[in-house]
Formats: structure tokens, C-alpha cells, sequence
């Protein structure tokens, strides 16, 4: 028998609010008027969205904390509400908030500012909330493309620049690919097990044994979306440009919501559907790992655009986060969970120092257009140091826990080369990490102008640098989050 | 003569071709709406496969996923050929090579 | 040779056959004897002009971009109508949530003019 029941209710509440309150700011731009102060209106009904459901999942919180952190599982397991759902939920969140934060000034000096903005983010954290507690294959799938269509249309917001359609048609097509393997594993998995449930997978597994070619294709074609989606090597073609092309705003929220999400989504696939099949995948894992650390931070030192150079440095990343996925034990996870975190307050700050530097008309987007930032701004320059030193991975900044816990994990269960590796190209890292900043400290000084951010972009700031330093000084409170996404 | 069904795994194969032929022409063909149309190949492909385990285990859930493929799938194609026209009115080409301007 | 195939090679062959018997037949039956006038575009159709490549107005691709949407989300509806009774009033609140979501999208469409020939 079909049901509604008040635990689902209480489950779905939080994506039923932003997919709410984003058909709201939908029909609602019709009564507002269609100026500055009306847009405001606007945002500030969308933010209370963004607000409602983070008040929603605050109470979902305190329910699982009750009861000793037991999952709640909704719609006969469709949809779970777990603590590793909350932790992601809440980055997504957090991303989405401050991402609207900042867009407000961008769009008006982009003359693109159009409400459904708004709303087509608050679609993009509705959609990632089902990646981060969907446990049935449907729900995944409808999660997975209202979150990739919205940033479809995101990414190409700017209609009469060449660029940011050129980004969009790219990750249109890349991204409907991936899809495409996605789901063409997930049916397998259907034709395996007779059912479109994770938690039916893993109990499949052991009957099927571990070289069925079936299973086999199915994994392997899985990880190919998969590995897509998150925008690891070998199938990380699409980030670049999208990066590049897409406007900043945007670009943040991609770097953060979609990557987080994407990995929550692989890290339920392969734990709760695949966790019995560890030694099929590990090594497509281990590889693709290697690969993404590689080409993410080789082909970031000769790029002389710095959004293209923070995508090549958001792959690498996916490739550290995938080290703490294939270590396995528990301080893997946490340090995948602590990793994402730090990640998410670091990136947004990066590129939100680039969107605060733009002038009316002239975007900030080469290393050369640094040049002398130190003289000329020297508090974006600091942020921007620190940010920078943060996604390096160096004390006393965020970043550092999150690489601290990646490698604590390696070592532990004894892999050794992979550690090496990954430690090799921290340093590689470090170097085109360096060149921003002696562009920014070290060049002659070029003519400073009248910088004039809005109230949303320094609070942003401010906000994401506080993090970046807190998460690096006192990162008890922090661990403790992680600790929460795996039921602890 | 006995009644003797189709077997599954022709099925099967016939939705691994049309996948791969999908792929392939991703990889391959150069206008941007016939990579489009591949895409489009690749899902039908997938619910051809989902129809057929549905059909073998005499349920309904695999034809309820097709029926979400097919759904998406129009949306994901009513927002690919929005942003393709916007191209094409700001490049008047629909060749992909003639749209990739970003460069490493 | 396994019966499961002949209800297909069935449908192929009738498929095939329909159009050629059916304009077969046409052209045996007809009396023919073309004047120039009777071979223009019938009463109220348009001459040809140019080829059938030439470029259509926006306006076309946006209608039936939104059709397109519209068209199949019909998909939810038919399952549903079928089994109507089974359902209850559970069902009718369901389809009444999906189909308000479409009417959102749907005013969302009007008020922006998308349905405008202009």
C-alpha cells in the first residue's frame, strides 16, 4: 500500500522547502517590480529558503541525535536520513546561501540579473539533497539531473556571452554522457539484483561472486559516470572550460555543491551498494586517483587563467578526496568528510576574491591581473593568501586537517606509495599555488582603482575566511561534524 | 512447435549495441545536434535494458525507471537545444569544433 | 525456428506493405490525366518556395521545446488513470501535487510570453 507518512514528511521536509520556495521566487517575479529593490525582495524570500530548510535539517539534527543516530529510512527506502545525508545536506546549504550572497552584484553588473537565478539554485540543493540521502536508483537518478539541469542552465546564465554558452553547450554534453553510463550500469545493477535498491545490491554481491563480468561492467560503467560527475581523471575534460566559461558565481557553486554532492553519491554507491565488492572497484579507484592527481595538478601549472587554474586544482582535489575513499578505514571517511568541508569554505573564498576584484566591466581572470594586488588591496590579497594556503593543504589553515586526515588514513592501512604520491604532488601544487602569489606580492605595482564590492561579497568573505582560519586553529568542533557523517 | 520466446539476451545485446553506437557517435560526430541525438540513443539504450529485466522479472519497477529516463530525458532535451540555440545565435555554427574557443 | 519471432517479422512485413499497397492500389485505380493546373498546391496550400533546409523563426523551436516537456510528462498520467480505483483518493492527491508542479512551470511560461506570436 502506498503512504505518506509523517516520517517521510519528515525525511523530505528540507528539499520540499527549496523546491518550494524556488517555484515561489518562480511566480512571485511576476508581482515584484522589475527593478533593484524588487530583485532584492526576491533574494531575500529565496536566502529564507535556504534558511527554512537549514532550520529544518537543524531539527532532523536534533531528532537523529535523540535516538543514537539511527538512519530513518522514508519511502519504503527511497530516501534516507542519515548522519552522513545531514553532513552533506549542510554543505550544500551553506554553499547555496553564501553563493546567493554574493551573486546579487555580480548579475546586476553583468546585466543578467534575472530571478530564476535564484530559484534554479535553490533546484540545484534540492537536487543534491537527493544524492545525499537517496538510497533507490530512481530517486538517485531525478536527484542527480534536477541538480545537473539547473546547473546546465546556471552555467550559461550569461546568454549574450560566447564563453559561458560555450561552457554550458560542454557541460550539456559531457554531462547527458555521463548520464548515459551511468544509468546504463544502474540497470545492470536492476537486472542483477530485481530491484532498484542500493541496499539490495549489497546483498547480491556475495552470490554473484567476484568476477562476474556482469558486475563487472556494471561497476565499471557506474564509475564512469560517476567519476564524471565529480570531475576526476580520466573523464575530467568538461571542468575546465565549464569552470572557465561559467560566470564566477556560478563557478563557485559548482565547485562545491555539485562536487560535494557527486561525492556523496559515490561514496553511498560504492559503500552501502558496493561495499562487499571492495576489490573489484578498488583498483578502477586507486587508478583513476593516481591519474586525477596527476593531470589535475600537472595541467594547472601552465595556466594563465586563474578560474582555469582553481579547475584544474579542484581536480586534483577530487583525487585527494578519492585517496580517503580507497584507504578505507574510518579516518578515510572522516577525512573525506572533513576534506570536502574545508574544500568548500576555501573555494568559494578563492573565487569570491576574483569576483570582488572585478570592476564594472572588467573581470579580474588572468594571473597578470593580480599583479600587485598586495599594494593595492592589501586584505583581499591576505585572503586570497590564505585561501590559497588552505586549498595547498598548509598549517595553520583548514585545509591542512583535511590533508592531515587523507594522509593520516593511507599510512594507517599501510599504503604507503599512494601517500608518496600524493605528497609529491602537494608540492607540485605548492608551485602554481606560488605563482599566484608572487603575482600577487612580488611584481611591480600596477595603478589601483576604486574597488566598490557589495555588503554581500565582504560578509561572504569574511565568513569563508573565519572558516578557513577556524577550521585550521580549532578543528575539534569540525571533526566532531565529521564524526556525525558517519553516524557518530 | 513449441512456443519458443525471444531470448533475453538478444534483447540485451540489441540495447549494448545501440549503447555503444550511441557512444560512438558521441565520440565521432562533429554537429552538435546530432551529438545531442546520440545522448538521446544512449538513454533509449538504457530503457531497452530496463524493459527487458522488468519484462524477465515480471515487475513494474524497471518500466517506472524508464518512464523517469524518458521524462528527464526531455527535459535534459528541451534545456540542451535552449542553450544550443543561444550558440547558435551568438556563433551561427552548430560544428563543435567551431564553437571550442577555450584553450589550455 | 522459435515462434516468438513470428509476431514480429508480422508487424515488419505488414508495415512494409502498407504504404506500398496502399499507393499501389491509388495509382491502378485513379484515372490519370494531368493538366498543369491539377498538378499546383490543392486549393488553399502554399507554393514551394526555395528548399525545405531554409531556416525556421525562433518562435517554432520554443513551442516545441515546451510541447516536448508538456507532451510527456503525460507518461505519469495514463499509469495512474489505469489504475484509478486501486489508487483512491491517495492517487488523486499525488497526481493533483505533480500536475500543480506543471502548472507552475506552465503560468511560469504564460506570464513570460513564451506563448506569444509575436
Amino acid at each position: 500500500m502506498i503512504t505518506y507518512t509523517s516520517t517521510d514528511h519528515f525525511v523530505l521536509l528540507p528539499g520540499l522547502l527549496l523546491a518550494l520556495f524556488g517555484c515561489a521566487v518562480l511566480l512571485l517575479d511576476f508581482l515584484f517590480p522589475k527593478d533593484v529593490k524588487g530583485r532584492g525582495w526576491l533574494v531575500g524570500i529565496a536566502l529564507s529558503g535556504v534558511g527554512f530548510a537549514s532550520w529544518q535539517s537543524w531539527q532532523q539534527y536534533l531528532y537523529l541525535k535523540a535516538h543514537s543516530m539511527t538512519p530513518l529510512v522514508a519511502f519504503n527506502g527511497a530516501l534516507v536520513l542519515d548522519g552522513f545525508a545531514l553532513f552533506f545536506n549542510g554543505i550544500v546549504l551553506a554553499s547555496a546561501a553564501l553563493v546567493m550572497l554574493i551573486s546579487y552584484r555580480y548579475l546586476e553588473d553583468e546585466k543578467e540579473h534575472h530571478t530564476e537565478y535564484y530559484a534554479l539554485v535553490l533546484f540545484a540543493a534540492c537536487g543534491a539533497f537527493f544524492l545525499n540521502g537517496g538510497l533507490d536508483m530512481v530517486t538517485i537518478f531525478v536527484g542527480l539531473e534536477l541538480m545537473a539541469v539547473s546547473f546546465y542552465i546556471l552555467v550559461g546564465f550569461l546568454r549574450t556571452d560566447k564563453r559561458s554558452n560555450e561552457a554550458a553547450m560542454k557541460y550539456l554534453l559531457l554531462g547527458g554522457f555521463s548520464t548515459g553510463f551511468l544509468i546504463y550500469g544502474f540497470s545492470i545493477f536492476y537486472g542483477l539484483t530485481g530491484s532498484t535498491n542500493l541496499a539490495a545490491l549489497a546483498t547480491v554481491i556475495p552470490a554473484r561472486g567476484a568476477n562476474d563480468p556482469l558486475l563487472y561492467l556494471a561497476i565499471v560503467t557506474t564509475l564512469v559516470g560517476l567519476l564524471f560527475k565529480i570531475g576526476a581523471a580520466p573523464f575530467h575534460m568538461w571542468a575546465p572550460d565549464t569552470y572557465e566559461g561559467a560566470p564566477t558565481t556560478v563557478t563557485a557553486f559548482l565547485a562545491v555543491a555539485s562536487k560535494t554532492a557527486s561525492f556523496a553519491l559515490l561514496l553511498r554507491v560504492m559503500l552501502v551498494g558496493l561495499g562487499t565488492a571492495r576489490e573489484m572497484w578498488e583498483p578502477l579507484l586507486t587508478g583513476a586517483a593516481v591519474l586525477t592527481l596527476t593531470i589535475g595538478n600537472l595541467a594547472a601549472i601552465s595556466q594563465s587563467n586563474v578560474k582555469r587554474l582553481l579547475a584544474y586544482s579542484s581536480i586534483g582535489h577530487a583525487g585527494y578526496v578519492l585517496l580517503g575513499l580507497i584507504a578505507g578505514n574510518q579516518t578515510g571517511l572522516i577525512g573525506v568528510s572533513i576534506y570536502l568541508l574545508t574544500y568548500a569554505f576555501s573555494t568559494i573564498g578563492a573565487f569570491l576574491v576574483l569576483i570582488a576584484l572585478r570592476r564594472r566591466g572588467v573581470a579580474v581572470e588572468t594571473i597578470e591581473d593580480l599583479a600587485s594586488l598586495g599594494k593595492r588591496y592589501p586584505y583581499y590579497a591576505l585572503l586570497m593568501l590564505l585561501f590559497l594556503m588552505s586549498l595547498a593543504g598548509l598549517p595553520p589553515t583548514a585545509g591542512f586537517i583535511g590533508k592531515y586526515y587523507i594522509f593520516l588514513s593511507l599510512v594507517e592501512s599501510g599504503k604507503y606509495g599512494l601517500a608518496i604520491v600524493g605528497a609529491l604532488y602537494v608540492a607540485v601544487s605548492l608551485y602554481y599555488y606560488f605563482r599566484l602569489v608572487r603575482s600577487m606580492f612580488l611584481t611591480e605595482s600596477i595603478e589601483a582603482q576604486v574597488l566598490a564590492p557589495s555588503n554581500g561579497v565582504r560578509l561572504v568573505l569574511a565568513l569563508t575566511g573565519i572558516a578557513t582560519i577556524a577550521m585550521g586553529i580549532l578543528p575539534e568542533p569540525f571533526l566532531r561534524m565529521a564524526a556525525i557523517s558517519l553516524g557518530r | 512447435m513449441p512456443n519458443v520466446p525471444v531470448p533475453l539476451n538478444y534483447y540485451l545485446t540489441l540495447s549494448a549495441i545501440l549503447f555503444m553506437i550511441g557512444a560512438a557517435g558521441f565520440i565521432i560526430r562533429r554537429n552538435i545536434i546530432t551529438v545531442f541525438m546520440s545522448i538521446e540513443l544512449m538513454l533509449n539504450a538504457v530503457n531497452l535494458t530496463f524493459v527487458t529485466f522488468s519484462y524477465q522479472f515480471r515487475q513494474v519497477d524497471g518500466h517506472i525507471y524508464s518512464f523517469f529516463v524518458m521524462v528527464v530525458a526531455a527535459a535534459e532535451a528541451a534545456v540542451g537545444l535552449a542553450i544550443i540555440l543561444t550558440v547558435f545565435k551568438n556563433r551561427s555554427t552548430l560544428t563543435i569544433d567551431d564553437v571550442s574557443s577555450m584553450k589550455n | 525456428m522459435p515462434q516468438g519471432y513470428l509476431p514480429i517479422f508480422l508487424f515488419l512485413i505488414i508495415a512494409m506493405a502498407f504504404p506500398v499497397i496502399a499507393i499501389l492500389t491509388a495509382k491502378l485505380v485513379r484515372p490519370s490525366s494531368p493538366s498543369k493546373l491539377k498538378l499546383e498546391a490543392y486549393e488553399c496550400g502554399i507554393e514551394a518556395v526555395g528548399n525545405s533546409r531554409g531556416r525556421y523563426a525562433v518562435r517554432f523551436y520554443i513551442i516545441s521545446i515546451l510541447f516536448v516537456i508538456f507532451d510527456v510528462e503525460t507518461v505519469f498520467l495514463f499509469p495512474w488513470a489505469v489504475r484509478f480505483h486501486q489508487l483512491g483518493w491517495f492517487g488523486v492527491i499525488e497526481i493533483a501535487v505533480f500536475l500543480a508542479i506543471l502548472i507552475v512551470g506552465y503560468v511560469w511560461v504564460y506570464k513570460k510570453g513564451a506563448l506569444e506570436w509575436v
